[in-house]
């Protein structure tokens, strides 16, 4: 379970002044539920997600992540969330096995528990083949595998995706759609940002749209389509922003 | 704070940095083979010049001389020069480096002589080239001994002793003990490089572990992670602690080595050409001077917290970078910062004081000249270890407050 009440975020910038990244936000996803937010770069999506990740201290507000607040059980919170985002790499020089022990170690598990997770984790995202070599010399879809086994090795309740599959090919961007599936399949909290319209039309039962650091327009699919009068997704964007965005 | 968390990043992080190459490089393969291939190759080279320039006699050519035959016979019989033919293009031959000295002996010099009165002799060189020098010493020093005879010559006739020309000798000798000399020599030296090294050390992974880390964008990944900023920051501090210490202890014993194994082969090489093993102990124990044993125990005690200080120092600046390059740009004018008090430290005349006791590097600087000295001042010791300590852990301290800064950690 996420619930934010109006979470905000500001940045001080020399040129700009005041930026407010994230301007009170209120929002709750339910278990099982696969909340998108919508929005265009630099609208505030990234600020948003590390906000519940407790990469980043909201400047007031707050949040309750798999039922511990940002602020004051920061750690908790981490333990409770998978994370994965275009910006997350891997070692390097660690083996994917190497790397997913890691996390799994920081994430306060014994040894032996890791094994069997790895274990488990490789049969599922069919990884046997890399296991044991280096991320530096991995394809982009290795890479991503990793990445995903790297979120779950302590199985968190709660999974945020920041723009998972920017800059991925097809192929591996399908990966990362069915994987977001199985997560709410399996009964997962999972919110999930993007740009791209048609994955929200795939994968969300919840969208959020948002522009500005603020949350403009919120609902279900079928209720946003009335809500706006418009079938395609992208349309709905742009009437819900406030008609064509200029740049 | 958790030991099991700071344990998982350092081994992590130690892993990690034993596969890459630059650190490798940097941290252990440079300081380990750096110093003996320097002092082989340039040993080499200078005792091989120096063997070519020995082994060969210098040839002079003695200009006129011809109403003088006894001078020109000792100059000719004297085995340390080469008498060569006279030619006319004498000083040209000089120039292209053909013949290393013209020795001219003006007309009637000979007969001069025997009358108790003689014009000088002139010695032509080319000077600034080493082995015109050579042969201008030989061919003075041939000169020197035939006046000297002819002096003694002329005394032992008056009946005069010898001694009247020389009433008293002039001797010196050392009442330093022979670690003090040592210290004094390379007691300025050790510390110098030991400050360099354990800065040095620490450099390449501290802008690994944190801007390098930002810019694969690993860091976030790392931060996903329910560990403790702080455990992180520890974690990470103690590995650069360990590259630079390695670093130090690395190159130390290498550099002993080569000195000690080094300077034994060299002396053995020219005992050889030169003959007479008793030249060859002189030689190897002039090579290495001797310094106090817990001189260097107490170095490496006094080195510890600046090697803290200078990880930490390393770590939050680097920390600010968003990439190594960046990091690499703020890195270079520090490593001037802890030069130049290290540099002074190694300048003769200036030596401790609490006013100086109290700044960073140059307190360490002096107080290890004065250890390896065997001088043991206690008082400034705890002064110095005890406000380094305390530089050490404010920095360790800002590194963990920097950690912690998102506008540092997300700078972009």
């Amino acid at each position: 379970m996420i619930e934010a009440r109006n979470l905000t975020k500001t940045f001080r910038d020399k040129k700009r002044g005041e930026i407010r990244a994230a301007d009170d936000i209120s929002f709750r996803v339910a278990s099982g539920q696969i909340y998108g937010l919508l929005g265009a770069n630099g609208a505030g999506k990234t600020t948003t997600l590390r906000l519940f990740a407790t990469l980043l201290k909201p400047t007031s507000g707050s949040a309750n992540v798999a039922g511990y607040d940002v602020t004051r059980e920061p750690e908790k919170v981490r333990a409770h969330v998978g994370f994965l985002a275009a910006s997350t790499a891997l070692y390097g020089r660690l083996t994917a096995r190497e790397m997913i022990t890691y996390f799994g170690k920081l994430n306060g598990l014994a040894a032996a528990a890791i094994k069997a997770r790895i274990q488990q984790l490789a049969d599922e995202l069919d990884m046997h083949e890399f296991l044991d070599r280096r991320c530096d010399k991995f394809s982009t879809g290795m890479k991503q595998k990793t990445s995903i086994a790297r979120t779950l090795v302590h199985d968190p309740e709660v999974m945020i995706f920041d723009e998972p599959t920017l800059g991925l090919d097809v192929m591996t961007a399908r990966v990362i759609v069915k994987f977001v599936r199985d997560c709410k399949a399996r009964g997962k909290t999972v919110i999930y940002s993007t740009h791209v319209m048609s994955e929200v039309d795939k994968l969300c039962d919840v969208v959020g749209i948002i522009h500005d650091g603020r949350l403009l327009a919120e609902g279900t699919l079928p209720e946003l389509r009335a809500r706006f009068g418009e079938s395609d997704m992208e349309e709905i964007f742009v009437r819900a922003v406030g008609g064509e965005v200029v740049t | 704070m958790n030991g099991n968390n700071i344990a998982t990043v350092y081994l992590k992080e130690l892993k990690d940095s034993l596969r890459d190459r630059r650190t490798l490089l940097s941290t252990i393969i440079i300081p380990t083979l750096v110093m003996p291939l320097l002092f082989f190759a340039f040993g080499s080279v200078m005792y091989k010049m120096d063997r070519q320039a020995r082994a060969e006699t210098p040839t002079v050519m003695i200009l006129g001389g011809e109403d003088s035959p006894k001078t020109v016979a000792v100059l000719r019989q004297d085995a340390r020069v080469r008498i060569v033919p006279t030619t006319a293009d004498w000083k040209q031959r000089i120039s292209d480096k053909k013949i290393r000295a013209a020795v001219e002996i003006p007309a009637g010099f000979d007969a001069g002589l025997a009358q108790g009165g003689a014009p000088a002799v002139t010695v032509y060189n080319y000077s600034g080239e080493s082995r015109s020098r050579l042969g201008v010493e030989q061919a003075e020093r041939i000169l020197r001994e035939l006046r000297e005879s002819t002096v003694e010559a002329r005394l032992g006739e008056r009946g005069v002793p010898v001694a009247l020309t020389r009433p008293f000798e002039i001797r010196r000798t050392n009442v330093a003990p022979p670690e003090k000399v040592g210290g004094n020599l390379i007691g300025g030296l050790i510390p110098y490089i030991i400050i360099m090294l354990c800065f040095t050390g620490a450099m390449y992974p501290a802008m690994d572990l944190t801007a390098g880390e930002k810019e694969r964008g690993t860091m976030e990944t790392l931060l996903c992670s329910p560990v403790a900023r702080v455990d992180i920051v520890l974690g990470k501090f103690l590995m650069v602690l360990t590259a630079s210490i390695a670093t130090m202890v690395l190159s130390l014993v290498s550099m002993s080595a080569t000195v000690v194994l080094g300077g034994s082969y060299f002396s053995a090489k020219v005992a050889v050409t030169r003959a007479g093993a008793a030249a060859a102990a002189a030689q190897t124990s002039s090579v290495i001077p001797v310094i106090d044993p817990l001189g260097v125990i107490g170095v490496f005690a006094m080195i510890l917290p600046v090697a803290v200080f200078f990880a930490a120092v390393l770590f939050t600046v680097s920390l600010f970078a968003k990439s190594y390059k960046e990091a690499q740009s703020y890195v270079a004018p520090l490593i001037l910062v802890v030069l130049l008090p290290a540099m002074i430290g190694m300048a003769p005349g200036i030596e401790l004081n609490a006013k100086l006791a109290l700044v960073p590097i140059l307190n360490l600087s002096l107080v290890c000249k004065e250890m390896l000295s065997g001088v043991w001042h206690w008082h400034y010791i705890a002064l110095i270890f005890g406000s380094t300590c305390v530089y050490a852990g404010a920095a360790l301290a800002l590194a963990v407050r920097m950690f912690n800064r998102e506008d540092v950690i997300f700078r972009t």
